[in-house]
C-alpha cells in the first residue's frame, strides 16, 4: 500500500466511522463563517447603496458649498459663478416636505425634493433632471410640477398627470406630477423641481441649500478649496466630493463596525467549537496514532496525515459557510431590506455583490482556524512517545499541554489592561480586543479552574453521602478536567457572550426608557413641517395655540441642524425654554455641570449632548463659538446632557437667548400639558378644528414613547438573532464534545458494566455530569458576561456611540436562559452517552488490548 | 436666420421643441386668447440705436452672425455665433430671481476645412443673476462667459470660449444696417401676423482670434449680422426653411430665404440685394426660387441636405458652393435643433462673385424606432 492510499485509507476510515462528528465539525465551521459573511454583505451593499445614493443627488461635482446652517442667501451663486477657475455652477435648494396624510406612519418619512436650474444640473447632476411628457418640455421649467422618482410615486400613489399636495409650513401646495426623472436608484425617494419654482412654492425665496461647483482642467482642487474656504469665512463650509462620502461613512460606522464585531463574536463561538471538535477527534486517536508510529509512520507522516484532514474539513466548511452566509445575506435583502432593522439606512433597496476578496479573508479565516485545531493536538500527538501515548488514559494529559495557565493568565491581564485604553478612529477597537481576550483566557483557564472546583467538591462531599454514581461523577471531573473543559468551553463562550448581550441591551433599553419619561414630560406633542430654514410655526400659529383654554402649559422648541464640521453629519440645535435656576428639570443632565450661580453675566448658556464633548471636544465651563445669529456668537458650556436620539451631537439653548439673536420667531414643535380633568382626545379634536389644523402632526407622548422603544427594539433584533445563533453553535459544542468523550469512553462505560453498574446508572452519571459542568459553565459565564458587558456598556457604547448608560441586569431572562440551557446540555450529554452504552459490553471491553 | 420651425417634432427638442410648438399654438390662439406678448405690425419705425437691444415685450429674439475668415497663412475659416432670448410664458408671476421667464441659448460654430467637419458648442441658461441677460438699449447679451456687445461706435465684440476652441473678435460696421422687408417689417408667410421685425448688417469687418487646441490664431474677414425678434412666426404648414446671406465681392449685400411647407413646397420667399450705393432691390416670393443642385446626406442623422443650391432672384441667378460637405450642427443632446448651417462661396455666371452662409433647417426625419 502506497503512503497516497494509506492516507486515503486512514482518512476515510475515520470519517466512516464519526461521520456525525465530522458533519457537527463542517456544521460549525459553515454557520461561524455564514454568519460574519452575511452580516458582512449585508452592511456593505446597504453602506454602498446608502452612499452612492446620496452621491447621485450630489453628481459629479468637484467642490460643495454649503452653509452651517441648513440654508444660505442666494448671493453667494453670483459670486462663485464668477470666481476664477470655476468651470461650472450648480445651485441646489433641497427640501424635506411633509406630505397631507402622511404623517403618522413611521415609515412615512417626509419627501425629498431637489429644486435644480436644469440647464446647469444638465451638466453636473444630469441624473437628475425630470423627464416630462412627450411635447410638455417646458414642464422642467415651471412652478406649478414636481417630477417623481419611481420610488416616490410607488410611495405617494400618483402617476404621470396627477395632482400631489405637499405642505409648505402650515399651508398646503398643489402641483402636478409632470413625469419621472433621467435615473433614480431603486427605492429612492425622491422629487425634482425647479429651483425658482421650489423658492417660490415653498416659501424659500432667496436661499439655496448647496452650491455644487466643477472647476476648470487643470486646477488645483485642494488650494482652491483652501483659498475658497478662506475667502467664504467661518459660515460656509467648502467641502470636496471625498469629504461627503466621508460624512456618509461616519454616520453610520460605529453602527456598521459594532454589527461586524458581534458578527465576527459568532464567528469566534463557531472558532472555538471548531477548535474543540478537531482537537477532541486528534486526542481521541492518540493510541491509534501511537500504533501508526510504531508501525513505521514517521512524525512528518503523521503531521501531514492530520493537517490533511484539517485542510479537507476547513475548505469544505468554510465554502458551505461562504455559500450560506451570501443566501442568507441574499434572502435578507430581498425580504428584510438592508438596514437590519437600523435606522441608518432609510429606504435603501441594495443589490447584493459579491465580494471577492471579503470572501476570501472569511474562507482565510475558517480555514485557519481549522488548521489551528488540528495543528496543536497533531504536534503533541507527533512529539509523543509512542510507548506512553499507546497506553490507555493519556489523553488527558495530552491535553493539559494545550491549555497552560500562564497562557490564560496574561490574556486576562491584557485584557483589563486594553479596557483602559481610548478609542481608535473613534471605534472601541481596544474594547472588542478586550471581550475577545476575556474569552480566550476564562476559556483556557477552564480545565484548571474545573478540576479544582471538583476537586474542591469531591473533598467535601465524601462517597458514602452521595452515592457511587456521584462519587464517580465528580471523580471523573476532578481528575480528568481537560476533556470536561472543553465541553465546558462551548457553554462559557455561548453563555457568557448571551449573558453579556443581554445585560448591554437591558441596559441600554431601561436607560433609553428612562430618558424617554424625561424628554417627553408633555402630553402631546404638535410639529409642523419644516421647510428650509424656516419652522412650521409662526407666532400668530402659536398665539392661536397657546390661547387653546384646554392647556395648562405650553411651550415651544425651534430645532435646525448645523454644521460645524464638513467631514461630520450634522448636529441638531434646539432651542427651548431650560429652566434657568436648575436645567435639570428640564433636560436629562449628566453630573458634568455648572451652576447657573457660576456662570459669567455676558454670555449665554448652551447645554450639549454627549456626543459633542466627545466629537468636538467640549468642555463644561469652556466658551464655543457657534454659528447661531447672523454672526457666529460665543456661548458658554453649562452642562452635558444624555442624548440617546442623535448619535451625532445636539445643542439646547434657551428659546430666548435663540430669538434674541437671530429675529427667527418661527418653531417647529409644540409641548402641550393638559390641564386637569381635560380628556385628551377632546384636546387633540380641538387642536385639529384649528384652521390649521390639518396639517399639524399631533403625537401623545405615550405613542411617542412606545414608539421609540418599538424601533429600538426592532435595531436589536439582529443581535437576538446573533445571540441564538451563539447558543445554538455553543449547544453543538456540548453536543460534539459529550459524543466524542462518550465514545473515547467506551471502555470505561465497559468496565463499569463489568463490575455492576447498571445501564441506567451510567446514563444517570452521563447526565449528571453533562448537568454539574454546564452550571459551572453556566456560573463562570455569567460572571465572564458580566465583565464584558461592563467592558459593552461602559467603553464599546460611548467610544462608538458617544452616549453613556447606567448598569441594568435582567434577572429573569438569565434565569429563563440558564435554565434552559442546563436542561438542553444535560439531555445532550445524555443523547450522546446512550449511544456509548447501546454497544455489547464484551467488546466495549474487548476494545482495550 | 433662426432654426426655427413650426414642425418641432423634426428638429427640435426638448425645450425648444416646446417653445415652437407654443409659438406655433398661438398662431391659430393669437385672438382668442389675449396675450401679454406685442404682435409685429407693418409700419412700426425701428429706431436705433434702441432696437439694437433686446425687446422683451416679444417673445423670441436673436442676433445670428456668420462670416469668412482667413489665418495669417490665408486658409479660410467659418464661424457662426447665435444668441437667442426665449421667454418661456412661465412664472410671470414668480418672485424668485430664479424664476425661469426668460431663457438665453447661444450657439458657437467653426467651419475648419482642415478638420473636415463643423466644431460646435452651444449653452442655455436663465436670465438673472447677471449670469445670463440680453439688456436693452443696446446689443449687449451675455451668458456666462460668452458674450456680444455692441460698443458706442458700432463695433461688436464677441467672446465665447469652450473646451476645446472659441473666439474673440471684433466687427465694425462699414455699411449702414439694411432694414429687411417693409422698413424692417419682415414677414415670413401668406398671413400677415406671420412675420418678424429684421434687419442685417453686411459687411461687418472682422479682425481678432481664433483659439483653437487652446492656441491662438490671428485672423481677420467679412460676417453678417441679422437681428430679428418676433412673437407669431411661422405657418402651421411651414416644414423648414433655405436661407442665405451673402457678402459680395463688390460690396453689395444679399439675403434670400424660403420657407418650405410640408411637400417641399414654397410657403413663402424673399430676398434682398443692396448694391454697394444703398439702392436696395426687393424681390416677391414669385421671384424667389432654390433649387438644389447636389446633395449630402449626413453621416450624423442620416438627413439629406441640398448643400449646393442654385438661387434665382429675378432675372439673376446664384450658385452656391459650400466650404465643406459637413457643416450641420447636431445640439439634440443638450438644448436644441439640428440644422446645417454653412460658409458658402457665391458665383454668378460661373464667376466668383461672394462669400456667405447658407442655413437649411428641417431636413432631419423624425427617428424610427
Amino acid at each position: 500500500m502506497n503512503s497516497a492510499s494509506l492516507s486515503r485509507w486512514l482518512l476515510f476510515g475515520e470519517w466512516r466511522a464519526h461521520l456525525v462528528q465530522v458533519i457537527v465539525a463542517l456544521i460549525a465551521i459553515a454557520i461561524g463563517i455564514a454568519m460574519g459573511f452575511s452580516i458582512h454583505l449585508i452592511n456593505t451593499a446597504a453602506f454602498n447603496e446608502f452612499s452612492a445614493a446620496s452621491k447621485s443627488l450630489s453628481g459629479q461635482a468637484d467642490l460643495q458649498v454649503r452653509g452651517q446652517k441648513a440654508v444660505f442667501d442666494e448671493s453667494l451663486y453670483p459670486l462663485l459663478a464668477n470666481t476664477a477657475g470655476v468651470a461650472l455652477v450648480n445651485p441646489v435648494l433641497e427640501l424635506d416636505v411633509a406630505i397631507p396624510g402622511k404623517q403618522h406612519n413611521r415609515n412615512d418619512q417626509k419627501l425629498k425634493i431637489i429644486g435644480i436650474d436644469m440647464f446647469r444640473a444638465a451638466q453636473i447632476s444630469p441624473d437628475l433632471l425630470g423627464l416630462p411628457a412627450e411635447g410638455e418640455t417646458l414642464d422642467r421649467l415651471a412652478s406649478d410640477t414636481i417630477f417623481l422618482s419611481p420610488a416616490a410615486m410607488a410611495w405617494l400613489q400618483v402617476k404621470q398627470g396627477d395632482s400631489l399636495q405637499l405642505y409648505a409650513g402650515l399651508q398646503t401646495v398643489t402641483l402636478r406630477v409632470a413625469g419621472g426623472l433621467v435615473r433614480a436608484r431603486a427605492g429612492q425617494r425622491i422629487a425634482v423641481m425647479d429651483i425658482g419654482a421650489a423658492q417660490w412654492r415653498f416659501q424659500q425665496l432667496g436661499v439655496l441649500s448647496r452650491i455644487e461647483l466643477k472647476l476648470q482642467d487643470g486646477v488645483n482642487h485642494a488650494a482652491f478649496k483652501a483659498k475658497l474656504a478662506k475667502e467664504l469665512g467661518g459660515s460656509y463650509v467648502v467641502a470636496e466630493s471625498a469629504d461627503q462620502e466621508t460624512r456618509v461613512a461616519n454616520m453610520s460606522r460605529a453602527y456598521r463596525v459594532n454589527l461586524n464585531m458581534l458578527a465576527l463574536v459568532a464567528l469566534f463561538t463557531g472558532v472555538f467549537l471548531v477548535f474543540s471538535t478537531q482537537a477532541l477527534s486528534v486526542i481521541r486517536r492518540r493510541q491509534q496514532f501511537a500504533l501508526l508510529r510504531v508501525l513505521g509512520f514517521t512524525r512528518q507522516q503523521l503531521l501531514r496525515q492530520i493537517i490533511t484532514e484539517g485542510v479537507i474539513l476547513g475548505v469544505i466548511g468554510s465554502l458551505l459557510g461562504l455559500g450560506l452566509g451570501y443566501a442568507v445575506a441574499a434572502l435578507t435583502i430581498q425580504f428584510l431590506g438592508g438596514d437590519l432593522g437600523s435606522i441608518f439606512f432609510p429606504g435603501v433597496k441594495p443589490s447584493i455583490y459579491f465580494d471577492p476578496l471579503a470572501a476570501l479573508t472569511f474562507f482565510g479565516v475558517g480555514l485557519g482556524v481549522t488548521l489551528l485545531g488540528s495543528i496543536a493536538p497533531a504536534l503533541e500527538a507527533a512529539r509523543a512517545k509512542p510507548a506512553l501515548a499507546l497506553r490507555s488514559g493519556s489523553e488527558d494529559m495530552a491535553m493539559a499541554r494545550l491549555s497552560p495557565p500562564w497562557f490564560a493568565v496574561i490574556c486576562l491581564s491584557v485584557a483589563v489592561l486594553f479596557t483602559q485604553l481610548p478609542p481608535i478612529f473613534e471605534l472601541p477597537i481596544f474594547g472588542y480586543l478586550a471581550v475577545a481576550l476575556l474569552l480566550i483566557g476564562g476559556i483556557a483557564l477552564m480545565p484548571r479552574f474545573a478540576a479544582w472546583f471538583f476537586s474542591a467538591l469531591q473533598a467535601k462531599w465524601h462517597s458514602g453521602r452521595i452515592g457511587a454514581v456521584f462519587t464517580l461523577v465528580l471523580a471523573r471531573l476532578a481528575n480528568a478536567p481537560n476533556q470536561a473543559a472543553i465541553a465546558l468551553g462551548g457553554i462559557l463562550a455561548s453563555f457568557s457572550l448571551m449573558v453579556a448581550m443581554a445585560i448591554m441591551v437591558t441596559s441600554f433599553r431601561v436607560s433609553v426608557d428612562d430618558w424617554l419619561g424625561r424628554v417627553l414630560p408633555a402630553d402631546l406633542y404638535v410639529r409642523a413641517a419644516a421647510t428650509g430654514d424656516q419652522g412650521g410655526f409662526q407666532p400668530d400659529v402659536q398665539q392661536a395655540v397657546a390661547a387653546l383654554p384646554d392647556f395648562g402649559r405650553v411651550d415651544f422648541f425651534r430645532s435646525q441642524q448645523l454644521m460645524l464640521d464638513a467631514n461630520r453629519p450634522e448636529i441638531t440645535l434646539i432651542a427651548r425654554p431650560v429652566d434657568q435656576s436648575d436645567p435639570r428639570n428640564t433636560l436629562p443632565m449628566t453630573d458634568d455641570m455648572m451652576a447657573p450661580a457660576s456662570w459669567p453675566d455676558d454670555v449665554m448658556p448652551v447645554w450639549v449632548s454627549e456626543a459633542m464633548v466627545d466629537l468636538y471636544g467640549y468642555r463644561v465651563g469652556e466658551k464655543v463659538i457657534l454659528p447661531i445669529g447672523a454672526a457666529s456668537n460665543e456661548f458658554l458650556v453649562a452642562g452635558v446632557w444624555r442624548d440617546y436620539g442623535r448619535q451625532f451631537g445636539a445643542i439646547q439653548m434657551q428659546l430666548a437667548d435663540y430669538q434674541a439673536l437671530t429675529g427667527d420667531v418661527s418653531v417647529n414643535t409644540v409641548a402641550l400639558w393638559l390641564q386637569t380633568g381635560i380628556n385628551l382626545d377632546a384636546a387633540i379634536a380641538k387642536l385639529r378644528q384649528l384652521p390649521f389644523g390639518a396639517a399639524l402632526e399631533i403625537s401623545r407622548s405615550g405613542d411617542m414613547r412606545a414608539l421609540s422603544l418599538e424601533i429600538f427594539d426592532r435595531s436589536f433584533a439582529v443581535t437576538y438573532l446573533l445571540e441564538l445563533v451563539a447558543v445554538v453553535i455553543g449547544l453543538l459544542g456540548v453536543a460534539a464534545s459529550f459524543s466524542a468523550q462518550t465514545l473515547a469512553r467506551a471502555k470505561e462505560f465497559g468496565m463499569l458494566r463489568h463490575i455492576g453498574v447498571m445501564r441506567r446508572q451510567i446514563l444517570t452519571m452521563l447526565a449528571a455530569e453533562g448537568g454539574l459542568l454546564t452550571v459551572l459553565g453556566i456560573a463562570l459565564g455569567f460572571i465572564l458576561g458580566w465583565g464584558i458587558s461592563l467592558i459593552l456598556v461602559f467603553i464599546v457604547n460611548p467610544q462608538s456611540f458617544h452616549w453613556t448608560m447606567q448598569l441594568h441586569l435582567p434577572w429573569g431572562w438569565l434565569m429563563l436562559v440558564a435554565v434552559i440551557m442546563l436542561v438542553s446540555a444535560a439531555l445532550t450529554a445524555l443523547l450522546a452517552g446512550r449511544q456509548a452504552v447501546s454497544g455489547n459490553v464484551i467488546r466495549a471491553v474487548r476494545e482495550d488490548w | 436666420m433662426l432654426s426655427v420651425n413650426n414642425n418641432g417634432k423634426r428638429f427640435f427638442t426638448r425645450f425648444a421643441r416646446t417653445i415652437m410648438l407654443i409659438v406655433s399654438l398661438l398662431i391659430t390662439n393669437i385672438f382668442a386668447e389675449p396675450s401679454r406678448w406685442m404682435p409685429v405690425v407693418p409700419d412700426q419705425q425701428l429706431t436705433f440705436p434702441h432696437d439694437y437691444g433686446a425687446h422683451q415685450d416679444f417673445r423670441i429674439e436673436w442676433w445670428y452672425i456668420t462670416g469668412w475668415l482667413e489665418t495669417e497663412d490665408n486658409k479660410p475659416l467659418g464661424f457662426q455665433v447665435t444668441f437667442f432670448r426665449y421667454a418661456t410664458d412661465l412664472n410671470e408671476d414668480n418672485p424668485s430671481r430664479f424664476a425661469a421667464k426668460y431663457l438665453i441659448i447661444a450657439h458657437l460654430a467653426l467651419s475648419d476645412p482642415a478638420v473636415g467637419k463643423l466644431m460646435h458648442t452651444e449653452k442655455t441658461a436663465r436670465e438673472g443673476f447677471d449670469l445670463a441677460y440680453a439688456r436693452q438699449g443696446n446689443t449687449d447679451v451675455k451668458l456666462d462667459n460668452w458674450t456680444l456687445v455692441r460698443e458706442e461706435d458700432g463695433r461688436y465684440q464677441v467672446d465665447m470660449q469652450a473646451s476645446d476652441f472659441g473666439l474673440r473678435l471684433s466687427l465694425s460696421p462699414t455699411q449702414m444696417p439694411l432694414l429687411q422687408g417693409e422698413n424692417g417689417f419682415s414677414r415670413k408667410g401668406p398671413k400677415p401676423e406671420q412675420a418678424s421685425y429684421y434687419y442685417s448688417e453686411p459687411h461687418l469687418s472682422v479682425t481678432g482670434t481664433v483659439f483653437r487646441d487652446n492656441r491662438p490664431v490671428t485672423v481677420s474677414g467679412r460676417a453678417w449680422l441679422d437681428h430679428e425678434w418676433s412673437t407669431a412666426y411661422l405657418d402651421a404648414d411651414a416644414d423648414g426653411w433655405d436661407w442665405v446671406g451673402a457678402n459680395l465681392d463688390d460690396g453689395s449685400a444679399l439675403m434670400a430665404f424660403q420657407i418650405r411647407g410640408k411637400n417641399g413646397s414654397k410657403v413663402w420667399a424673399y430676398a434682398a440685394l443692396r448694391d454697394v450705393a444703398g439702392n436696395v432691390s426687393f424681390f416677391k416670393p414669385e421671384q424667389v426660387e432654390f433649387v438644389p443642385i447636389r446633395t449630402w446626406q449626413s453621416p450624423h442623422t442620416d438627413a439629406i441636405y441640398p448643400v449646393a443650391m442654385r438661387i434665382r432672384t429675378g432675372e439673376i441667378e446664384w450658385q452656391l458652393t459650400p466650404l465643406l460637405d459637413d457643416q450641420e450642427l447636431d445640439s439634440r443632446q443638450s438644448a436644441g435643433a439640428v440644422y446645417w448651417e454653412g460658409a458658402v462661396t457665391l458665383t454668378k455666371d460661373n464667376k466668383p462673385a461672394g462669400k456667405g452662409y447658407l442655413e437649411l433647417t428641417g431636413y432631419v426625419k423624425p427617428l424610427t424606432l
